[in-house]
């Protein structure tokens, strides 16, 4: 493939990255991933640093010096980090992407992470005019539009508000993947699907809020606005916003991170990220939607036939596998454990298959931790490596019986210009050295 | 106390079992509104699940709630600054191509480009038409954006990047004038005001419609996805690495200081 097999990005379709000058040599990239280009892979159950066989593991004898020295003091960092081992696990900038880093995105590093809640610290951001500082006490939030009584709420206000709620959701930026929509390109799934996370939310129902001020029976649309510098705009149906969205204050028991809109933000279950509105300042009703450049000439998708959906909302079902992935190599034959993630903006997860040999079998993964509507839903498949090559993927259903298509299925009804809502089936190349690529099998 | 931690604990073990078991599912309808509220309240419960009391989940809705205070005009003046398709909350005033041009070489061209073709990486404003269905459409205001009311709303909130909301009405419809004469959408005398603004259309507007992926996907809504030799022999078509283009963590690097 030549460079310009590369997809315009989701926003300047000026961008183009300089393939010849990229800093990145393949041996650092796996540098980066935790194992060097040629790192042998252990066999059976031995474990990669393990001695002779009948010499003590100098890892036990002696013991270690941590066992005999007094550590660290209860408060050596009163806002706890991540150990000092874990250094590598951050969120990560593509920066040929873009071209202002207020108006860019970093990824979540999914590859290293379990579970289902994303730590707030490492949850993706994107930003269109950077990130706003706001004063918790100069916060306002105003309603007005078609309402019987436009009205101004402080952060107090919000969180007196009777009825407060705890809601885990996924919120997924339209574009992740759009990288991807005309054939295998970043190497990681960091890059591939980090444009997501998985939270608790904490606030108060936005309907409780519209309710006081009263909405007028013309009323059909809601715009949303920002107090960041890009002051950014959505319209949200009504319905949507009576039925399940929330103006949320936290995230995972703290205060919302500013990079996350602190103070306040709108949580729009199992829509797309860019309608979650954040730094939320003001909510108009209105009888038809803005027409906001958000979404016009962003956030529509351009098929093939040169016609754009509009209002493609709803983020369809979708799953990755985390690890193995390229930056998560596998480092040992015998057991292992294949884990991934899987989502679906109309509900529920309830089924994940995983296949090994680029979709030909597949066997039905195990899924653990809670599976919560429109929220990250975690499955496991534990399986025994003999060291063959692998192609590894996995497919999401949902409770409505959508399944997640694969990329041919979607490019054959979409093509592949429309940047927004790639949700096919993902494909690693596991090598029988463990080293794992993205790639497209056909 | 004990005992109601331990039915909470039994309920959410068995929601989550519901909804891993919930396989058996109702006939894929997707588009049928009584299916989708029945769904809403599904969906709800389940995010619910470790509300104790329900009747606890209904804020005093009967009860007038006393917080918040009514907006004054001021303030909602201050703040409404949305312009719609149909023209609404545009302010009075007016600027022509020309003047729009010369404002645009001063606050907009080190980025966008004299021409709107843009500078470096910054977006383009001008040109692609007929590019849509192309390898590499370009999207401009000129081949893609549906309604002019957005390139005013948009420019005001917005630009120039670093100095937003600085720019007058007056300022604004000439910039606007500027960047539909660079679309070839007016002609070079052109001056924009409130009062003919609903009459500029932009060309692409018919090419967009509602999202229709439940019935035009519907194929994705399967029964039963093949589990065994679903396929012939498969092979690699395409690799990330021949590409390069991943990067290594460096520090970013921003392009506005
Ligand atoms: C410092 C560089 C810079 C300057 C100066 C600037 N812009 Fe921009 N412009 C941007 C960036 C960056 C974006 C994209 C922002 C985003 O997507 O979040 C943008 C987006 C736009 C868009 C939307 C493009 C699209 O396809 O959606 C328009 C229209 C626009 N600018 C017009 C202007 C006008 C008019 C001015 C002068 C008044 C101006 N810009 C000044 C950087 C700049």
């Amino acid at each position: 493939m030549s460079d310009t097999s590369l997809p315009p990005t989701e926003r300047a379709s000026g961008a183009k990255p300089s393939l010849s000058k990229s800093s990145l040599s393949r041996r650092r990239f796996l540098n980066l991933a935790g194992i060097g280009a040629g790192a042998a892979v252990a066999g059976g159950g031995a474990a990669l640093a393990a001695p002779a066989a009948g010499t003590p593991d100098p890892n036990i004898v002696p013991v270690p010096d941590w066992t005999k020295t007094l550590g660290a003091p209860v408060n050596e960092n009163p806002y706890g980090k991540p150990s000092v081992f874990e250094k590598d696990v951050v969120r990560r900038e593509v920066t040929w992407l873009t071209a202002s880093s207020q108006s860019s995105v970093s990824f979540t590093p999914l590859y290293a992470l379990d579970s289902v809640i994303t730590p707030n610290g490492l949850c993706f951001v994107r930003h269109h005019g950077g990130q706003a500082e706001i004063e918790p006490d100069k916060y306002r939030l105003m309603i007005h539009g078609l309402v019987d009584k436009p009205l101004v709420f402080t952060l107090e206000d919000l969180k007196r508000m009777p009825g407060r709620v705890n809601r885990a959701y996924f919120l997924e930026c339209a574009a992740n993947s759009g990288m991807e929509w005309r054939g295998a390109q970043l190497n990681g799934c960091q890059f591939t699907h980090g444009m997501i996370h998985n939270l608790f939310y904490t606030g108060v129902p936005l309907k409780t809020l519209l309710d006081m001020a009263g909405v007028n029976p013309k009323g059909k649309w809601v715009l949303a606005e920002g107090a960041d510098a890009a002051v950014m705009t959505r319209s949200i149906p009504l319905e949507k916003a009576m039925n399940d969205c929330l103006v949320a204050f936290g995230m995972n028991g703290e205060a919302l991170r500013p990079e996350q809109g602190y103070p306040v933000r709108l949580v729009v279950p199992g829509w797309e990220g860019n309608m979650w509105v954040k730094w939320l300042r003001r909510l108009k009703v209105g009888d038809q939607p803005w027409q906001q450049r958000e979404e016009t000439s962003k956030y529509t998708d351009l098929l093939a036939d040169g016609r754009s959906r509009r209002f493609t909302f709803v983020m369809d079902a979708k799953s990755v596998v985390t690890s193995p992935s390229p930056q998560a190599p596998l480092k040992h034959k015998g057991p292992n454990v294949l884990s991934g993630i899987a989502w679906s903006g109309r509900g529920t997860i309830s089924r994940v298959d995983v296949s090994l040999d680029g979709g030909r079998n597949w066997t039905t993964a195990r899924i653990d931790g809670p599976a919560l509507p429109m929220s990250m839903t975690r499955f496991y498949l534990d399986f025994d490596w003999a060291g063959q090559e692998l192609m590894v993927q996995s497919r999401a259903m949902d409770d409505t019986g959508y399944v997640q298509p694969t990329k041919q299925e979607l490019r054959a009804i979409r093509g592949t210009n429309s940047i927004y809502h790639n949700n096919g089936i993902q494909t690693w190349l596991v090598r029988s050295n463990g080293e794992t690529e993205n790639v497209e099998v056909g | 106390m004990w005992k109601s931690a331990e039915t909470l604990l039994a309920s959410a073990l068995l929601a989550g079992a519901l909804a891993v078991s919930g396989m058996a599912v109702a006939d894929p309808q997707p588009g049928k509104p009584a299916a989708k509220a029945e769904k809403d309240k599904t969906d709800k419960a389940r995010q619910a699940v470790n509300v104790a009391a329900p009747a606890a989940t209904a804020p005093a809705a009967a009860k007038a709630i006393a917080l918040g205070r009514p907006a004054l005009q001021e303030e909602i003046a201050a703040w409404n600054i949305d312009v719609r398709a149909d023209g609404e909350g545009l302010p009075p005033g007016k600027g022509s191509v020309k003047e729009g041009e010369e404002l645009f070489l001063q606050n907009c061209a080190q980025c966008h480009g004299e021409f709107g073709e843009g500078a470096g990486r910054w977006p383009v404003l001008a040109g692609g038409r007929g590019t849509l269905k192309s390898e590499r459409p370009e999207k401009t205001i000129g081949s893609f954006w549906p309604y002019a009311s957005t390139v005013y709303d948009y420019v005001h909130r917005a630009m120039p990047f670093g100095s937003n909301l600085s720019l007058t009405p007056d300022q604004t419809y000439a910039i606007v004038a500027y960047l539909l004469n660079l679309n070839d959408l007016v002609a070079e005398d052109f001056v924009l005001s409130k009062d003919n603004f609903p009459k500029v259309d932009l060309p692409n507007e018919a090419n967009f419609y509602d999202d229709d992926r439940e019935t035009s996907e519907k194929a994705f809504w399967k029964k039963n996805p093949c589990m065994k030799d679903c396929s012939g022999e498969v092979h690699v078509t395409a690799r990330a690495q021949i590409l390069n283009v991943t990067p290594d963590g460096d520090p970013p690097k921003g392009n506005l200081e």
